[in-house]
């Protein structure tokens, strides 16, 4: 299933998240299983059906790292299931030492400066890598493709610190 | 999740947390990190002249069965030569943990852990 072609979106990774609300809910009102209380068994089947790929379209294209994953797998690479270990030595060091910095905060004099200082490094390093993301998904070449898989390891990665960051931030100031 | 008692045991008394220097030169350094759920293990061993592994420590940040097959690595890689280290398997560590099926990748990090630090032994010893 192609949801940019569902959504009626080129297959971009910058998209317009407005847009993709507002056709969002054109498409879930369009198919929605109310609509066919009336219609046959096989076309309420149906309405449903278009329900949960309407809904997992939605969630797939408005999150950076599943829309990554869908153009790549819509170029025959699946990242899903995959357990493959990054090995990048210099990116894992800085991912240690950021993990060191966040285990830190509470005995930090100033936690708030120290977490502020910590969401601007964290969405710098992932908007970088989600600049180069952009310019390497938009490539057939399988070479490209294959670094744009790393690059979104790479933002699990990001990702996974900004949720350990955002739980120590709700801990403290709870 | 249930964790095996063997797990739970690393985890609340994880064997050679901890660094050695790393500008020591018998001292080598594996660095991997899972995507699937963030993980970053550091497994680091002192090699003698021989190749027999001397002392190994690590560190993880990760769930309980991560930094119990790290724990665990660090304990059976002790007196082991490099060859013998380097046929260390995923499946024997979980194995012994009894990790579920949902926790084997902590398993395969901890052996790709053991062959990066080979790496890094191979890397110096051709300088």
């Amino acid at each position: 299933m192609n949801y940019f072609e569902l959504f009626s979106f080129t297959p971009t990774y910058q998209i317009d998240t407005a847009l993709l609300a507002e056709r969002y809910r054109e498409l879930q009102r369009a198919v929605h299983p109310d609509k066919f209380a009336n219609a046959s068994e096989q076309d309420k089947r149906i309405a449903v059906q278009r329900t949960a790929q309407v809904n997992d379209g939605f969630s797939t294209l408005k999150d950076p790292i599943l829309r990554a994953e869908h153009m790549l797998s819509l170029n025959g690479i699946d990242l899903k299931h995959e357990s493959t270990t990054v090995k990048d030595t210099h990116f894992l060091m800085q991912q240690m030492e950021w993990r060191e910095s966040l285990e830190d905060i509470s005995d930090s004099s100033d936690p708030d400066a120290v977490i502020s200082d910590l969401h601007e490094s964290f969405s710098d390093y992932a908007k970088q890598i989600a600049e180069d993301l952009s310019g390497l998904l938009s490539s057939t070449n399988e070479a490209e493709l294959l670094q744009a898989a790393e690059l979104i390891r790479k933002l699990k990665f990001m990702a996974k610190l900004q949720i350990e960051l955002e739980r120590i931030e709700d801990a403290l100031f709870e | 999740m249930a964790y095996s008692e063997k797990v739970l045991d690393h985890y609340e008394n994880p064997r050679n947390v901890g660094s050695f220097d790393k500008n020591d030169p018998s001292v080598v350094t594996g660095m991997v990190g899972a995507p699937a759920c963030g993980d970053v293990m550091k497994l680091q061993l002192r090699i003698d002249a021989d190749g027999v592994i001397e002392d190994a420590k690590f560190k993880t940040y990760g769930c309980g069965s991560a930094i119990a097959s790290s724990s665990l690595v660090t304990e059976w890689v002790k007196g082991k030569t490099i060859e013998e280290a380097a046929a260390i398997k995923n499946t024997d560590i979980a194995e012994e943990l009894a990790l579920p099926p949902v926790k084997i990748h902590c398993s395969i990090l901890a052996e790709d852990a053991i062959k990066a630090a080979i790496d890094d032994y191979k890397s110096k010893q051709d300088k």
